[in-house]
């Protein structure tokens, strides 16, 4: 197979959501074909560009998938059965990607804001910005506000995510933003914020760069931040 | 099988347009709907009001109780607004919820052994969301041990297991459902309690999934369910399935509510 119908052939399997060759896909009739890890595997020991297996089959094809997503067809199950392959990829991709000296698009931190136990949006977040590219550093959920910002000070991190559930704990985020001026690197980091209770008046009142209403909302804004 | 009506919440447009407005005819008419849908107990939430609650939650409570002569779940984690509404609530209320996480425990404590009162116990733990039938048992027990040990009897504790959607982690269903069996058989008197949505969010058909719901619950144990009664399907699946249970007697519910109208067969 050359190279490109091979990276085409990675894409559709991670829209199809197949991890492995024994997988079923949202279509039907996929199972006992080759899935993302044969692929990935193959593409490896043919000695593939590492980088071009990242962009041009993992995250363009999450693109299609959150495109998908937005327009109903892909329901929250679906999108995750892509994400899972990506995650799977990148294992598989990481250490090529290292080697070949590729950079990530950037660091992404990302946490629930203290009071805060809820993380189910937030891990589908962490995933498809690490499907996207980004490194995720997830600090979990009920991270105390003085972590965060030491975490980003730490990293240098040029993005902090914050979610939360709770109207009681979304205020939270506010004090966050605070403690990042405080402590002078609130213009060196952007702020996305994300949640039930949260709206973009809400992000625009705290001072936050920007609200997201869904991971692929996120992958969307971080694109023109980074242009 | 009890049934908490869940309507009553700020987090619905319509309620917080009442309230905010003091639209007091409106919500009368919700909570009579409910109570004549066969409501036992009727949810008053305002938490999504901040400041506001603490004015907005017994202000819920004089209103409903004056129409309705039925207990109400009040639903809030603040202390402040749960002990203002409690100074006017007539009978015996469900307060809804404490949990392990350790401030919500700490100042929750007081005011739900100030007075005779049920007490929803929520299986979130001090530092992480359950997710395995274990972890949930686990926190329920711990919760039990220490209520108990506060002084709240056995049988005034509604352990709510909390659902979580089954469209992130397929394993949520059964995790739910296997912790309600272990704590109602581990516990004998204790009850359980649980609201039917989170279950089905992020999928289609969510009145089919949350209705499926309720009755896999009720055959693992579920005593009190936090629906809307006013829903017909879901209330003719639970009418069904607690005869299927046995829990009917002659059958005398289901074949009331075929006769007048509330069951049909499609």
């Amino acid at each position: 197979m050359d190279k490109k119908a091979l990276l085409e052939k990675i894409a559709f399997n991670v829209i199809q959501g197949r991890v492995e060759a024994e997988d079923e896909g949202f279509d039907e009739g996929l199972e006992g074909q080759p899935a993302v890890t044969e692929l990935v595997k193959d593409a490896i020991k043919d000695g593939t560009d590492p980088k071009s297996i990242l962009l041009e089959a993992l995250t363009e094809s999450m693109e299609v998938v959150g495109e998908k997503f937005e327009r109903g067809q892909y329901l929250i199950p679906d999108m995750l059965a892509s994400a899972e392959c990506v995650g799977v990829a990148m294992d598989l991709l990481s250490p090529h990607l290292i080697k070949a000296g590729v950079k990530t698009k950037g660091k992404f931190i990302i946490g629930t804001v203290a009071g805060d136990l809820h993380d189910i949006g937030k891990n589908i977040v962490a995933i498809m910005l690490k499907g996207a590219g980004y490194e995720v550093v997830d600090l979990g959920s009920d991270v105390p506000t003085d972590r965060i910002v030491e975490v980003v000070k730490e990293h240098q991190a040029p993005f902090l995510g914050l979610s939360a559930l709770l109207t009681t704990t979304m205020r939270v985020m506010r004090d966050v933003i605070e403690r990042l001026k405080e402590e002078g690197v609130r213009e060196k980091v952007k702020v996305l914020i994300g949640g039930a209770p949260t709206s973009e008046e809400y992000a625009d009142q705290i001072g936050a760069d920007a609200h997201c209403k869904d991971a692929f909302q996120a992958i969307d804004l971080l694109k023109t931040m980074a242009s | 099988m009890l049934i908490v009506g869940e309507k009553i919440n700020t987090s619905r447009k319509s309620i917080a347009e009442a309230v905010e407005t003091g639209d007091a005819a409106f919500i009368v008419r919700i909570a009579r709907e409910q109570v004549a849908a066969g409501a036992h107990f009727i949810d008053v939430n305002a938490g999504t009001f901040l400041k506001e609650e603490v004015d907005y939650l017994p202000w819920l409570v004089e209103t409903v109780q004056g129409a309705v002569d039925i207990p109400l779940c009040l639903d809030s984690p603040n202390p402040e607004a749960l002990v203002k509404a409690l100074e006017c609530h007539k009978g015996e209320p469900m307060i809804n919820s404490i949990s392990l996480e350790e401030d919500r425990f700490r100042n929750l404590l007081p005011v739900v052994t100030s007075q005779p009162c049920k007490v929803v116990a929520l299986c979130m733990a001090q530092t992480s969301m359950p997710t395995t039938a274990d972890e949930r048992t686990a926190v329920a027990s711990e919760l039990i041990e220490r209520l108990t040990k506060a002084g709240v009897a056995l049988e005034k504790i509604y352990v709510d297991p909390l659902a979580q959607p089954v469209s992130v982690d397929v394993t949520m269903g059964s995790a739910v459902l296997k912790a309600i069996a272990v704590i109602m058989e581990r516990f004998p008197g204790v009850n359980t309690i649980c609201g039917l949505s989170n279950i089905s969010y992020g999928l289609p058909a969510r009145r089919l999934v949350n209705r499926t719901f309720l009755t896999l619950a009720l055959a693992h144990g579920l005593s009190v369910a936090i629906l809307d009664p006013t829903d017909k399907r879901l209330m003719a699946n639970l009418l069904t399935s607690e005869m299927l249970l046995g829990h009917d007697e002659y059958c005398t519910n289901f074949i009331d509510a075929y006769q007048n109208g509330g069951i049909e067969d499609d």
